[in-house]
């Protein structure tokens, strides 16, 4: 895409009024050992019912923090302002019984973890009709029956029997789908994935992508994944957002995020992994492009762009503030102050 | 051609479960069934395949951690499983390995330099600091570092600790088992420089095991696919991946999102449940059929009954399938 255009400041207080979930200037800050770390520097998403967003980045970015806010579940201490509406309802300063009756039921969760999402001292079965018990009232035995229907709709071999088993006689995989039928057991809007897959097997990987893609479509679910493994949100997501130091450095449709790379962190991410383009070309072996340096850890980040400190392209001007989303497509925006410089996106 | 650092010949490997029942014995697994190959000096070899497959027991057999069942190891000639004790423990120093999890392989309670320096047995506590020092450079620390412990480093930066205490005797060959599996892409990227900065300046030979197809195309010389404890194909990354003659093969790189520059992914890529890719849990004992027919798309009678040997399709590539050429003839056409 050229970068003629016109460019603007994102104008987010023109909400659709449609969205599911919509955050507007979310900043959270946590107490560390090292001081206060801001994990949350103005976060702005809005997602339409339906929508997958993929949220990438690497460790430490603050895409967990982003989920764990959505939810009220940052740790103790973290201070939050912005707002966070879901369906409409402020979640930010929202009491816990109303948050209790939104987690597990309008909202489902899927951690990386599935062995320490599960208790291991309860029957799966038990697990998964928990929240059925508790959001929809059921009696034991009708949640049972539903546990059984969900486990499974989640492919699960041997559903029935299943129910009886504890999580240590499942494998990986299996656990993993045990969690993804308790997140679904209400039939919540938003279903919000920290990295469903990362503690997988490969070929696991991708059966639980495509059972998560097939149940988004089936249900009409609104998806937040977050993932660190490009290929695997490339696969899933309509929308994009890469996180880095705590702020969206660029979001947009996938096509737009992943041809145009206007961020020079989404540009070395990507950058970063063996291309698969060459894959079997004669000669494949080169250098891999690497971004210099690490991640920042949160309490210590640069002034202004987070980016800055391991930047190519960084100027003086970058380190004066945390740059402004500026727009350089449809629903396409990105940090960066040196966005429209000619030749500098190509 | 450059000398055989490492020749595995027809590795059987039986692991004996638990007995299940009180009076017969346990179940035998077959982690390898008749496993050959060769990796010389300034080479790499990658292996591939899905957990359960053998990759990390045909490591540990390598390594000389396990005994073979039946057949043979080879260290430049030299079989270690012959070797007594205190030969082998000189032997080992020309083979070393790097592991997955850099926050489980290195002892938290010792300093980088005692870890570093725990392969040598030099009494000269002088010399062997200034080895470690060495070592720490070649892979980008400063000697510095060997005074601090390993809470002190990030995973990519561990990980090259341990590239450097594999390093520290200057081995022949290193065994690298997921080495960056465990990495974020930006370190990712920089670790497998150094694996290819060290393999150039030092001579190193690979033994590179990785689920991560275009981490291993980007890698290695030549590809081993096992799966079910066998080497099902072996060539070059061009070959196994633009003319693959295994069906198992052509299921893995049919998986893979290419990204052809200048074209997105595609607006959401929908998978497709083609031949889904699972190994049955412990291949069974004697069963004379080819292990991956029953997820074949190519399966014929034959393949029930007959399991393929291990054969030559074209220069230096082998395929163990009845139907091989035609399998390759179609995705060579594919593209």
């Amino acid at each position: 895409m050229s970068a003629a255009g016109t460019i603007e400041r994102v104008d987010h207080d023109r909400t659709r009024p449609a969205a599911i979930l919509e955050v507007s200037r979310l900043t959270g800050t946590l107490n560390t050992a090292r001081g206060p770390a801001q994990a949350l520097r103005g976060i702005d998403l809005s997602l339409a019912p339906g929508q997958t967003l993929g949220l990438a980045g690497e460790s430490g970015c603050g895409k967990s923090m982003l989920a764990l806010a959505v939810m009220g579940l940052l740790p103790a201490g973290a201070q939050v302002s912005g707002s966070i509406r879901f369906q409409g309802q402020e979640l930010i300063g929202a009491s816990d019984a109303a948050l209790c009756r939104l987690r597990g039921n309008r909202i489902g969760m899927v951690f990386q973890e599935p062995m320490t999402t599960l208790n291991p001292l309860h029957r799966v079965g038990d697990q998964v009709a928990e929240p059925l018990r508790l959001h929809q009232g059921l009696s034991r035995a009708s949640a049972r029956a539903e546990a059984a229907r969900l486990l499974d709709r989640v492919r699960l071999p041997h559903a029935a029997q299943s129910l009886r088993a504890y999580p240590h006689q499942l494998s990986g995989g299996q656990r993993q789908r045990v969690t993804i039928a308790m997140a679904l057991a209400c039939g919540p809007d938003l279903l919000i994935a920290d990295e469903p897959t990362t503690a997988l097997d490969v070929t696991t990987q991708r059966e639980i992508l495509e059972l998560i893609n097939e149940l988004v479509a089936a249900s009409g679910m609104t998806l937040l994944m977050i993932s660190h493994d490009l290929d695997a949100l490339a696969r899933i997501a309509d929308r994009m957002m890469v996180m880095y130091g705590g702020s969206v450095v660029e979001s947009g449709p996938l096509d737009a995020v992943v041809t145009e790379r206007a961020h020079p962190y989404t540009r070395g991410l990507f950058a970063a992994r063996p291309r698969w383009s060459a894959l079997g070309e004669q000669g494949a072996k080169r250098r891999l492009q690497t971004i210099p340096g690490r991640v920042p850890e949160l309490a210590d980040l640069p002034p202004g762009c987070a980016f800055s400190n391991r930047c190519a392209w960084t100027l003086d001007a970058c380190r004066a503030g945390l740059p402004a989303a500026l727009a350089i497509g449809p629903q396409h925006e990105a940090r960066c102050v040196r966005l429209n410089e000619p030749g500098f996106r190509s | 051609m450059t000398p055989v650092v490492l020749a595995l010949h027809d590795i059987v490997k039986h692991y004996r479960r638990p007995r299940q029942r009180l009076w017969a014995p346990g179940p035998v697994v077959q982690a390898l069934r008749g496993v050959s190959l060769q990796v010389r000096a300034g080479q790499s070899m990658g292996i591939v395949g899905e957990s359960g497959s053998g990759k990390s027991t045909l490591a540990r057999v390598a390594m000389a951690l396990e005994r073979p069942t039946l057949g043979s190891v080879r260290w430049s000639g030299q079989d270690p499983n012959a070797l007594d004790a205190s030969d082998l423990r000189l032997a080992r120093r020309h083979v070393q390995m790097v592991f997955q999890d850099p926050y489980g392989s290195l002892d938290p309670r010792q300093r980088i330099g005692q870890i570093v320096a725990e392969a040598l047995e030099s009494s000269a506590v002088a010399k062997a600091r200034e080895q470690v020092e060495e070592s720490l450079l070649a892979v980008g620390l400063s000697e510095r570092d060997a005074d601090k412990y390993p809470h002190e480093f990030s995973g990519g930066q561990r990980q090259r600790i341990a590239i450097a205490r594999a390093l520290i005797t200057r081995p022949r060959l290193i065994v690298a088992d997921e080495p960056v599996s465990a990495l974020d892409v930006s370190v990712q990227a920089q670790v497998l420089n150094l694996l290819a900065d060290l393999q150039e300046a030092l001579g190193l030979t690979y033994l590179f095991i990785s689920h991560d197809l275009a981490v291993v195309n980007h890698v290695c010389d030549e590809v081993a696919v096992m799966y079910a404890g066998r080497i099902v194909e072996l060539g070059t990354p061009g070959q196994l991946f633009q003319a693959a003659a295994h069906p198992y093969t052509r299921a893995l790189v049919g998986e893979l999102p290419r990204d052809r520059p200048g074209v997105a992914h595609g607006p959401r890529r929908r998978l497709q449940a083609q031949t889904s890719v699972r190994v049955q849990a412990g291949p069974t004992l004697e069963s004379g059929a080819c292990a991956y027919a029953q997820r074949c798309a190519y399966r014929q009678a034959r393949c029930q009954v007959e399991a393929p040997e291990l054969r030559v399709i074209s220069q230096g590539h082998q395929a163990a399938c009845h139907v091989a050429e035609s399998v390759m003839v179609e995705h060579l056409g594919e593209q």
